[in-house]
């Protein structure tokens, strides 16, 4: 009998967070490996449909638990549902998206399992019967491989875009287990009392291109043809810290060291130095474009396309041009 | 009302970095400093020391070795009461499921401890991992990614925070004792006062063992880690920096960077 993958799927307001079919996606790789069935944790208040959509996306088995308590991601029931379900099934490996909640929940689950969690993985690949783990440390700089060599279920989370989405198939088949909360509301001591959404926009993990303005942008009003530019390519707009740190843009938009890291197909930065504690956050984006008047600005190191010039005069000039090429 | 905050130490976020074929990290002559992160850990403990006239005492603790030391000097020189060392040739090659296991064994022995602050993460290793995993550990309230406390009832033994999640921000109010792991924005950081760098010169840093906290030896260093670091490399580098794209208008330039990007898929 082959060894089982567990996959998290993270949801919000029921609808699922794509890191967690990316993870999907990667264990039905390692199950080629380890032969046995990869098994999708669907928590959540109405999630039903969730658990439909994760047998599309390659889960062989769901484990569906639909309860008040799990509505909102809470470390303390998700944490202890997840290790309960491990301890009765033993599976091999649990993958885990790397977001917020998906790096409280990993390590939460291993310290309940007395068991490793890799953070952040970029790649994960078995090397002679061992399951290794890549992941940037040093904010980039540098790449280290981990191992959990001895317990089991050895837990990684994913790092976002690291790996392929896959493509849904409506037609694949799945069965779907109903299971229960471990904890009830009064032992839980964390209360949800408020969300207050992000206006508008997407969301700069999840988004395929972000666009981002510096210093160069000059002010507030500066960020406008960002805005305009980010539109017509359906992009987040990030920004570095010199621009946050000036208060033009809220901090929910830098990108960083100390701010989101991010690794979308196209990273369009425009004003930007490229200092390396910006780069620590962007370095992995499949296409790097800098727009920026000195042509020494470190960022035209790290940069596939450059333009060297006024940001001001290029960037309204693209939003143009890809108005026309694109149709809007 | 006893606040502690954990921290430690990193090499400069700026400092070029080698590894040698043994995978031995080099920074140079870059300085040793108090990981960035932690900064708003101990900012905000002061804060709240402030708020409350003083008197919850404040106590940073890092489990490392000697150099350890710069971490908790920076923390007393912007205000914190006491540094503790946490250390021991046991816990070597700790990840962070024994080091976590370290710094709640620390933090039990106080006793009497209602908040324990963290940073987000190393800039080393950067795994994120020791706040929820000592939170977890002591059956603390579990508060991450905390930018602003909105309110501490330490009469009701309640607090309320507000937490950076990727769709907002969630308002959550839990019990005391919590752990808070913070994140830039919840406040800015003080630089540390002449005053504070000499009480920090001055003062003493004891050293807890694993003896004195009643670690059980299987269960730190390597022998209580489950993840083993196997290799640290360069990532591949690319060559020839950007090309550039020259053009005589700005509606040429992005004409042809358009035809460019079309050609890579990625729009
Ligand atoms: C511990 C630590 C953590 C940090 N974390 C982060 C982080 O998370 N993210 C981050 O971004 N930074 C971070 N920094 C700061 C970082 O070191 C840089 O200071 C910052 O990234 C600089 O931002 P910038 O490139 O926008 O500004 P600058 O370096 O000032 O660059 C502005 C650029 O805009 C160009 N420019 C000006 N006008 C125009 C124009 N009209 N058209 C085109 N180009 C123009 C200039 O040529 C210049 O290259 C951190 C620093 C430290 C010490
Ligand atoms: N050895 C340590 N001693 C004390 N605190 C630590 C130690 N390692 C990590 N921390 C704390 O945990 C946070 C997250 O670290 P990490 O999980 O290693 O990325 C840091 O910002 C520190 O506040």
């Amino acid at each position: 009998m082959g060894k089982d993958i567990f996959v998290w799927v993270e949801q919000f307001h029921g609808q699922a967070a794509i890191p967690s079919w990316e993870a999907i996606g990667a264990a039905r790789q390692l199950s080629e490996t380890l032969g046995g069935q990869v098994c999708a944790c669907v928590f959540g208040e109405n999630v039903g449909d969730l658990a439909k959509e994760a047998i599309a996306y390659g889960a062989d088995k769901v484990f569906l638990a639909d309860d008040p308590t799990l509505a909102d991601f809470r470390v303390e029931p998700y944490a202890a549902l997840l290790a309960h379900l491990a301890k009765e099934h033993q599976p091999e490996v649990i993958l885990i998206g790397a977001t917020s909640r998906g790096r409280d929940l990993g390590p939460a689950v291993a310290v309940d399992l007395e068991t490793g969690c890799v953070a952040d993985c970029t790649a994960l690949e078995f090397e002679d019967g061992k399951l290794v783990a890549t992941r940037p440390i040093y904010a980039g700089k540098l790449l280290s491989t981990c191992t959990i060599p001895e317990r089991r279920p050895a837990i990684f989370t994913v790092r976002p875009r690291a790996f392929a989405k896959p493509d849904p198939d409506e037609g694949r088949q799945g069965e779907v287990v109903s299971v229960e909360p471990v904890l009830k509301e009064e032992e839980i001591a964390c209360k949800v009392t408020g969300f207050e959404e992000t206006e508008g926009g997407v969301s700069l993990t999840d988004a395929a291109i972000i666009v981002s303005g510096g210093r160069g942008v000059g002010g507030p009003e500066g960020f406008e043809p960002i805005r305009e530019l980010a539109e017509v390519l359906g992009a987040a707009v990030g920004a570095s810290r010199a621009a946050v740190d000036a208060g033009w843009i809220p901090y929910e938009h830098q990108v960083g060291q100390t701010g989101k890291t991010v690794s979308p197909d196209l990273y369009i930065a425009c004003g930007i130095s490229g200092a390396i504690q910006h780069q620590a956050g962007m370095r992995t984006s499949k296409v790097i474009v800098a727009i920026n008047k000195d042509p020494e600005a470190p960022i035209f190191q790290l940069a596939h396309y450059g333009i060297v010039g006024d940001l001001f005069k290029y960037v309204p000039a693209l939003t143009k041009a890809l108005k026309e090429r694109l149709g809007k | 009302m006893h606040i502690v905050v954990c921290t430690k130490q990193t090499p400069d976020s700026a400092a070029k970095l080698t590894v040698d074929e043994a995978g031995n990290v080099s920074w140079g002559d870059s300085p040793i400093i108090i990981n960035p992160w932690d900064e708003y850990a101990v900012e905000e403990a002061i804060l709240i020391k402030e708020r409350f006239n003083g008197e919850p005492k404040v106590t940073v603790i890092s489990m490392g070795p000697e150099e350890a030391l710069e971490a908790l000097k920076h923390a007393i020189a912007m205000g914190c009461d006491e540094g503790i060392r946490v250390w021991d040739e046991a816990f070597e090659n700790s990840d962070t499921l024994a080091t976590s296991y370290v710094l709640a064994k620390a933090i039990e022995k106080m006793g009497d401890v209602d908040l324990v602050l963290f940073g987000k993460s190393a800039i080393d290793s950067q795994t994120g991992q020791v706040p929820i995993e000592v939170a977890r550990r002591l059956g603390f309230s579990p508060l991450t990614y905390v930018i602003k406390i909105v309110e501490l009832d330490i009469e009701g033994r309640t607090i309320t925070v507000e937490r950076l999640l990727e769709q907002g921000r969630q308002v959550v109010k839990a019990p005391l004792p919590a752990v808070i792991g913070t994140v830039k924005g919840i406040n800015e950081p003080r630089y540390p006062s002449f005053m504070g760098i000499r009480k920090a010169t001055r003062a003493q840093y004891p050293v807890w063992t694993g003896a004195d906290i009643g670690v059980e030896p299987d269960k730190a260093g390597a022998a209580g880690s489950g993840v083993r670091w196997e290799r640290i490399f360069p990532p591949p580098v690319r060559e020839g920096g950007a090309e550039i794209i020259e053009a005589d208008t700005p509606e040429e330039a992005a004409r042809i960077l358009v035809d460019k990007l079309m050609a890579e898929k990625v729009i």
